[in-house]
């Protein structure tokens, strides 16, 4: 159970070896929570992320298969997770991809493969999570979106538009989710130095999976439902939204 | 057998955090309450998430709460059974509030052995709490006073007393509602002549001068405690005020309330005024708290002795606001009560000490002396000091700072109140109630299957939702490592009724309101 002080005890993450997922579960562990469910795809970097989870000091820390594009699997894959390990209180959402601008508008299949994990995929996993944990009565979705989705930039549109859409489902989902005990939490973060984005060149307000994680946390604790990472880009983003379409074009890579 | 499931609502105990959804279910009739726990037990459809009662929701964290499963509202329960006004020995129904048997009982010379701050609490939640009052010191906790009780547990129903059965009447003492629901009682009331108190009060400096005062002074009370004001530091840490009295006969009573004995028995509550509703987080703060707290110790005589006041004055003055808790902004608040044996009374200060210099904006705190505790496992009064303080909920540094209090609080061989608690971990819970193993036992024996489940339950790790291992996985290979206790006598079907059911609809759900069951 979540307590007073917004500590949980159990969370899911969806995209295990996502870093910033990864950052929050190492700020979660040392309060409160004692199980950490790891879903993604089965690799070295999962079994990695089960080993800090489990060296950082949780009593069950598990690696579990999950593909967001197995969207015929969703439902069963809820079942089976919180069959196995009860109630969770925390579902991170952290799966995705960020694609290849260039190369994706020259392969639309390479790009709707963008649009159906961060979007698609990710949509009917969100639906089939919710149904769990409305049954259960509380918990929280945290969904990693990005600011990428305020407004789509001609250098990023296609996984942009991916975000924008995960992020607008999100917000609905919250809202038909008002009253039964179940809250999600929107996450915004700028540019995360990271695997994600290696090789790219870093943007104005840059941060770090662990100051995401800091900002998810702090979130969690005050109930927030929406929250940018660093937070100054709230404001940011208030103004980019509406500058006029000539300005924003001209936006640099 | 159709017991039509409760209406969806979202509840939280009187801090106001943590909110959970569960179908609240009017027991209009103890009936309701043997009907409701076998739904509970066998699921028509769903997956079951237990049954808890719920009282007028005074408990201050997830006590009353029940998430995903069935909640109880026993406050229908409040039928009046038998009044011996010869003895004083009543048997009520567990809905009944303190505040209507002193309302009825009190202008025929009776009232209740232990009341709390408030007496908007049932008496079946002063069972489960095992309550404590000012009076702790000389009368002990409530369940001393109960001579016996109906409860009904998914084994039976059973009526029970200290004698029939000790052990289950122990366990249901202090149980927080987990081992069965508590459909009436009897009690012991105590005579009294008046509604009004004669009370000493009397302004300490410091805390020690308090604490010496109360440790030399209080036998000579039957009631005693020191409001201290938290916001003030250095030499003036701790300072207080201390009331103390007893119950005042008739000839005590100045001329007016002498001549007319039914005045001088009325019992009248009141609502003077009602927070209409939540304002910002940060109206309470340090300065408008501190101003307040100021006031308080200002208006406070130095000394007086023996000036009448009325029960609800004295007892609850709290009661006079309706839904004060709402002050506290939406971010709700807690409160941190806690025991230490006499010899921990250095924990006592470092507590006061390490919370002032949060600036915390806490009213004032209350500090008061215990006597002997019962024999509950999970009850909460034992020989020494106990300290109540509201927190609100916000400031960063209040999670690991009250986790630290929990360890300063265990090495000193106290405990937490589980009434008020709503932020304790298991590791810590269990260090605190030793003797939890023999509670385990008592509740493994009346519910087999853990039927009764509290997300206090849940959160201490005495109650689990989850279905003994079975086979049949899928793709989640690796082995079976579950977490929490898994009792292996929980039989298979949950597995499978939860496997094939679906959530169940947005239909059933209504606006939050979290005081939805306080009537």
């Amino acid at each position: 159970m979540i307590d007073a002080i917004g500590r949980p005890q159990s969370v899911l993450v969806l995209g295990g070896s996502s870093e910033i997922a990864q950052a929050i579960v190492a700020r979660l562990v040392p309060t409160r929570c004692r199980t950490v469910v790891l879903a993604g795809r089965e690799g070295p970097r999962l079994s990695e992320a089960v080993d800090r989870a489990k060296a950082s000091g949780a009593d069950v820390a598990e690696a579990v298969a999950f593909d967001a594009t197995e969207i015929a699997d969703h439902l069963a894959f809820a079942d089976r997770v919180f069959d196995r390990f009860g109630d969770f209180d925390l579902v991170i959402v952290a799966a995705g991809v960020v694609g290849d601008q260039p190369t994706d508008e020259r392969d639309p299949v390479a790009a709707a493969s963008v649009v159906t994990t961060n979007f698609t995929g990710l949509a009917a996993a969100m639906l089939a999570v919710a149904g769990r944990l409305r049954r259960q009565g509380h918990g929280r979705l945290i969904v990693l979106s990005s600011v990428a989705g305020e407004r789509a930039r001609k250098a990023n549109f296609i996984y942009g538009s991916s975000k924008a859409g995960l992020d607008s489902f999100a917000q609905g989902l919250g809202d038909s989710l008002a009253g039964t005990g179940v809250g999600v939490m929107i996450v915004r973060p700028g540019f995360v130095i990271g695997r994600m984005t290696e090789g790219m060149a870093p943007a104005p307000f840059a941060t770090s999976p662990d100051a995401v994680a800091g900002a998810v946390v702090h979130g969690i604790e005050s109930g927030a439902g929406v929250v940018y990472a660093p937070p100054v880009l709230k404001w940011v983003f208030a103004v980019m939204r509406h500058l006029p379409q000539a300005v924003w074009r001209r936006m640099p890579g | 057998m159709t017991v039509p499931l409760g209406q969806r609502a979202l509840l939280t105990g009187w801090g106001r955090t943590a909110p959970t959804a569960a179908d609240v279910i009017h027991a209009i009739h103890p009936d309701i309450v043997g009907q409701a726990m076998a739904s509970a037990a066998q699921p028509p459809h769903g997956g079951s998430r237990g049954i808890i009662a719920r009282g007028l929701g005074r408990s201050y964290g997830d006590a009353a709460q029940n998430a995903g499963g069935a909640v109880l509202d026993a406050t229908w329960l409040d039928a009046i059974h038998q009044v011996d006004l010869a003895s004083g020995v009543i048997k009520v129904g567990a809905g009944v509030s303190l505040q209507t048997l002193m309302e009825r009982l009190v202008p025929l010379g009776w009232f209740v052995p232990v009341t709390p701050g408030t007496r908007l609490v049932t008496v079946g939640g002063a069972i489960a709490a095992d309550i404590h009052g000012k009076n702790h010191h000389v009368d002990g906790s409530f369940c001393t006073h109960v001579i016996e009780m109906t409860l009904v547990a998914p084994t039976g129903t059973a009526t029970v007393s200290a004698k029939s059965d000790p052990d289950l009447f122990w366990a249901t003492a202090g149980g927080m509602g987990l081992t069965g629901v508590i459909t009436d009682a009897t009690i012991q009331m105590i005579p009294v002549d008046t509604s009004y108190l004669l009370v000493d009060t009397e302004r300490a400096p410091d805390l020690d001068s308090a604490m010496d005062k109360m440790l030399t002074g209080d036998d000579a009370y039957r009631y005693s405690v020191a409001w201290i004001d938290c916001q003030s530091t250095g030499r003036q840490l701790g300072r207080s005020v201390l009331t103390r009295g007893d119950h005042a006969r008739l000839e005590d009573l100045p001329d007016r309330l002498r001549r007319s004995p039914d005045r001088a028995r009325a019992f009248v509550p009141r609502t003077l005024a009602r927070v209409p509703f939540t304002p910002p987080s940060g109206l309470l703060n340090p300065l408008t708290v501190g101003a307040f707290n100021e006031f308080w110790f200002r208006k406070a005589p130095r000394h007086q002795v023996a000036k009448p006041h009325h029960m609800t004055g004295f007892f609850h003055p709290l009661d006079g606001v309706g839904a004060w808790n709402r002050l506290y902004g939406s971010r709700g608040f807690l409160q941190y009560q806690f025991v230490v044996p006499n010899e921990g009374s250095e924990t006592v200060r470092r507590v006061i000490e390490r919370l002032t210099v949060l600036k915390l904006a806490s009213f004032l705190a209350v500090l008061k002396r215990f006597g002997p505790g019962d024999p509950g496992p999970l009850s909460f009064p034992m020989p020494g000091w106990t300290l109540a303080l509201d927190l609100p909920v916000g400031h960063e540094a209040l999670a690991p700072l009250l986790d630290d209090l929990d360890e300063d609080v265990i090495a000193a061989g106290g405990r937490v109140y589980l009434a008020k608690d709503s932020r304790v971990s298991p590791a810590a819970f269990r260090s605190m109630y030793p003797r939890i193993d023999e509670w385990l036992a008592v509740r493994d024996r009346v519910d087999p299957d853990g039927v009764l489940r509290s997300d206090l339950g849940r959160r201490l790790g005495l109650c689990t939702d989850q279905p003994a291992p079975s086979t049949g996985l899928g793709r989640v290979g690796r082995s079976a490592t579950g977490p929490g206790r898994t009792p292996s006598k929980r039989s298979p079907r949950t597995t499978s009724a939860t496997r094939t059911s679906r959530p169940r609809g947005p239909a059933t759900a209504t606006p939050p309101s979290p005081e939805r069951t306080a009537s």
